[in-house]
């Protein structure tokens, strides 16, 4: 009866891990295949990569857009863990009936969905020449009620005795915020980090939105554009697709542990 | 009178040391959220092309429900809604509650395979399975192979395939995102709980719906109503792996937008309406689903 069980148990994940890894898998292999290859159904690694890579660098410029989306997307991360962390760190420490009241109307903002703010914020942003900018990109998910939500919930794990001592060691308040809230916030701000620099690799729609030339244009943006056309070069495609998850799936090996320590952190 | 007026001056620097942290965050939050729903709110009152625009009072509110295509899209996205969400917040509980036996051996090789997907880009993850659905794609080659068709199908060529193709790859990618949440959540339940209702003569059903569920109730209600949110803003699915197609039958509510503002003449009026429908679907569902998940205990 046992064993059955077991059985089951072990057959259900195993199949919901071969599901969860068998596209990832079929990618990282079509790019070194020849795309009649994908096409005829091959899932062993060949030896096509050079060419697809060669092939791939005639067609769009990835060097340009590997590295827009990386100063983008780490300028982005940067700022926001700083702005967002200070936020939730003062409505938590300094917490009085305005700041909880202030605090409960910022996430309302989550539920805005993005289509419509999209439209008021390509006319603000093209009114200040900021489209086709790095600040352009960045502006509007600077700050977000998740973050800073999620900074003010571990905040409330930071113990006072620390925050009495630093005081009277003489330390002003932005010193502790920097020497002691930091230093023992640190899964919460690898959790923060992971989210966030997905969330700003990945970003599509805005991109779209005001990365109107092809100089500024992002990975993914690079990636869409490759399927335009008749004949689809699948080998070709798919070294382009593995080379825009690599940088996030690298973030997420690195910062995996830390980031379910934040996430724990959030849901409690 | 002298202590007091003096720890009153102390408490005033407190509370604006205070506002000086989070000042940086409310301010951007209002200038890049809150101002920009204002001025939709007022650009859907107005009609016109481009920067041309006049007071039409709810003329684009009453538009909207006699275009077809935006009828369509609506639809879309609660038929994305009603079907995947449920499936993929059940499967993600499952898992879950599976990852979650204490015996269990590779708990973080499956943990890990299972969440892989969420780590892809939403761009890359509906172009690998277009390619993966393709007339001449590898679901075909296989099909084809193993005798179960004669010929390649064209999945996202057909209105029902093509959704179908949306609904698996969404449940693909968000899955293992649902089942952290969950997973975390579980590891506020001792596992004594369990152990007990073991001994009592529970099945692994029984703890499941009895324990599990209930003391899971706060996650599932926020998994709930990020995952409705997320359904209704749909965009990048839409785009890269059906272009809306076949003749709209697989379009969004965004995409439709984007296309009404970016794509065709633009028509900022009509957009920012037909915005301002999603939004108030999403804050009224959020606002069901909190009583809904209220109401239960």
């Amino acid at each position: 009866m046992i064993k059955r069980k077991k059985v089951w148990q072990y057959g259900f994940l195993i199949l919901a891990s071969v599901f969860s890894v068998f596209p990832l898998y079929w990618m990282a292999v079509s790019a070194t295949n020849r795309s009649a290859e994908v096409i005829g159904g091959r899932m062993l690694p060949g030896g096509y990569l050079l060419e697809n890579i060669k092939n791939l660098l005639a067609a769009q410029n990835v060097g340009r857009g590997m590295f827009n989306s990386l100063k983008y997307s780490v300028i982005l991360t940067l700022i926001s863990l700083v702005i967002c962390s200070l936020a939730g760190y003062g409505f938590e420490i300094y917490h009085d009936r305005m700041k909880d009241s202030v605090m409960s109307l910022l996430l309302l903002a989550m539920m805005v969905p993005f289509a419509a703010t999209m439209i008021p914020l390509y006319q603000m942003f093209s009114g200040f020449h900021l489209l086709n900018t790095t600040l352009g990109f960045i502006l509007p998910t600077l700050s977000t009620p998740f973050l800073i939500m999620m900074f003010r919930q571990s905040a409330r794990s930071f113990p006072h005795d620390i925050l009495e001592a630093a005081r009277l060691e003489g330390l002003n308040e932005l010193q502790i915020f920097f020497r002691m809230f930091v230093p023992t916030m640190r899964s919460t701000y690898a959790a923060a980090m992971t989210i966030t620099f997905m969330n700003a690799w990945n970003s599509y729609l805005w991109p779209k939105v005001i990365m109107q030339d092809t100089s500024s244009m992002t990975m993914p943006m690079l990636v869409a554009n490759l399927t335009e056309g008749y004949v689809t070069d699948y080998g070709m495609l798919m070294l382009a697709v593995l080379l825009c998850t690599i940088p996030t799936i690298v973030i997420f090996f690195i910062l995996q542990k830390s980031f379910a320590e934040g996430i724990t952190g959030a849901v409690k | 009178m002298n202590g007091k007026g003096k720890r009153m001056t102390l408490e005033k620097r407190h509370s604006l040391t205070g506002w000086g942290f989070l000042t940086p965050a409310v301010v951007l939050i209002v200038v890049m959220n809150f101002i920009p729903m204002l001025r939709a709110l007022l650009l859907s009152f107005q009609a016109g092309v481009g920067n041309r625009m006049s007071f039409a009072g709810l003329y684009n509110y009453i538009r909207m429900f006699q275009d077809a295509v935006f009828l369509r899209s609506l639809a879309n996205n609660f038929i994305y809604l009603l079907i995947q969400v449920p499936i993929m917040l059940v499967l993600a509980l499952v898992l879950a509650s599976l990852l979650n036996h204490k015996d269990l051996r590779l708990k973080g090789v499956f943990r890990t395979a299972i969440f892989l997907p969420c780590a892809t880009s939403l761009v890359s993850y509906a172009i690998i399975f277009r390619s993966l659905f393709a007339v001449d794609g590898f679901i075909n080659t296989v099909l084809v192979r193993l005798h179960i068709l004669d010929t390649g199908y064209n999945f996202l060529g057909h209105a029902f395939s093509a959704r179908i193709v949306i609904i698996l790859a969404l449940i693909w990618r968000w899955t293992g995102y649902n089942m952290v949440f969950y997973l975390s959540g579980l590891q506020n339940i001792e596992y004594s709980v369990y152990e007990a209702a073991k001994i009592d003569g529970a099945t692994p059903f029984q703890s499941f719906w009895k324990i599990t569920v209930p003391l899971l109730k706060p996650t599932i209600l926020l998994t709930a109503i990020m995952s409705t949110n997320g359904t209704l803003q749909l965009f990048d699915e839409s785009v890269n792996l059906t272009n809306g197609g076949p003749a709209n039958a697989t379009i969004t509510m965004s995409h439709y937008i984007y296309n009404m503002s970016f794509k065709y003449v633009p028509n900022f009026g009509y957009a920012a309406a037909m915005s301002y429908l999603i939004l108030f679907l999403v804050a009224a569902l959020a606002f069901i689903q909190m009583k809904v998940g209220d109401k239960r205990d």
